[in-house]
């Protein structure tokens, strides 16, 4: 493996280890929806349960909230395509640099 | 010690800061309907002319270099996966990346507000995550404010004349910190806390987001200077017209 390759991995499974740790080491947490904790101390602060003045497009659309998984369903939409995107270009590179050294080989 | 245990010594105790972190909660976009009507507008009016001149930098990037707009599609991609994973944090709940300091390093900050920008509005209709009348103000914090600190650390470092992939870090991973500083100060302005004002409540928001974004704010650090090793190994010829190889190299 070239110097590159192992720095390359070494540095993703470290960025494995951060996101998978706080999983084991904190049991029991709720690891709950982002949304949530905003919320609270925004009620914190202004001392009444705050009711927002605008629902979620979608939401009124359906006519209540979305179905947790059809929000995890979205949520891998999203990533799939930029998965899709980042590595059909990054295909197109790989496979470009390859014939232009052997290109460069042939001269 | 070598200058290899060094880096494993140091490597060590950046682990276990993060780790001694103090379990508090967990924060992302500004949700939405709560920011009070006034604000949205505010905010959106403040976006408005780096939108502009984000979309007017991209045209003149691509006209110059064409080819450049599949870097351009890929920084724009890397954003959407960033920002669709929610990953667990040191404080028990979930946050996500905001992905924005590839596109600020290679395109430039203002850019990067239309990549942003594509990406909230897919949240915000799609997954009731973010929100329409919060767009304006959450296009300032992750697509204005973050990238334009990356772009900022990412030179200082040029200039300084540090490792070049120590800089890449640093931009990215400042920059995502830096965008939920501001998302707190957005909220804290809107609510500010009735003794101590806006200062107090800011501090308050920010003690809720910062210790669950720090470890992101790492591990988009280290995949942003990932993708660009990658970028840098396959794509040098595009990476060159975007000014980024020549003079980057230490």
């Amino acid at each position: 493996m070239t110097k590159t390759k192992k720095t390359v991995v070494i540095l993703l499974i470290i960025a494995a280890l951060i996101a998978i740790i706080p999983l084991f080491t904190l049991k029991g947490a709720e690891f709950g929806g982002s949304d949530d904790a905003g919320s609270k101390v925004v009620s914190e602060i202004t001392g009444t349960d705050y009711q927002p003045w605008f629902t979620p497009v979608l939401e009124t659309w359906i006519g209540g909230e979305l179905p947790c998984e059809i929000e995890s369903l979205l949520f891998c939409v999203q990533t799939g395509i930029g998965v899709g995107v980042i590595a059909f270009f990054m295909g197109r590179f790989v496979e470009r640099n390859k014939i232009e050294n052997q290109k460069s080989k042939i001269k | 010690m070598n200058q290899k245990e060094k880096k494993i010594v140091a490597l060590a105790a950046a682990f276990a800061l993060v780790f001694g972190v103090a379990p508090a909660a967990n924060a992302m976009h500004i949700m939405e309907g709560y920011l009070p009507p006034k604000f949205c507008i505010m905010w959106g009016a403040i976006s408005i002319p780096f939108l502009i001149a984000g979309y007017l930098s991209i045209k003149r990037t691509l006209s110059k270099h064409h080819r450049s707009i599949t870097i351009l599609a890929m920084g724009g991609a890397f954003v959407f996966v960033l920002s669709s994973l929610k990953i667990p944090s040191v404080t028990g709940s979930c946050s996500h990346m905001t992905g924005t300091g590839l596109g600020a390093i290679l395109f430039g900050p203002s850019a990067v507000s239309i990549l942003g920008i594509i990406v909230l509005i897919f949240q915000a209709i799609l997954l009731a995550h973010g929100g329409l009348t919060t767009l304006g103000a959450n296009t300032f914090s992750m697509a204005i404010a973050g990238p334009f600190v990356s772009y900022g650390i990412y030179k200082l470092c040029k200039m300084l004349r540090v490792n070049k992939y120590v800089g890449i870090f640093l931009a990215a991973s400042i920059g995502d910190l830096f965008t939920y500083c501001i998302t707190s100060v957005q909220l804290a302005l809107a609510y500010p806390s009735e003794n101590g004002g806006t200062i107090a409540s800011a501090a308050k928001f920010l003690a809720v987001f910062a210790p669950t974004q720090l470890p992101l704010a790492i591990i988009e650090g280290i995949l942003t200077v990932v993708i660009i090793i990658g970028l840098e190994t396959y794509a040098k010829s595009e990476l060159t017209d975007l000014g980024f190889m020549n003079g980057g190299e230490n």
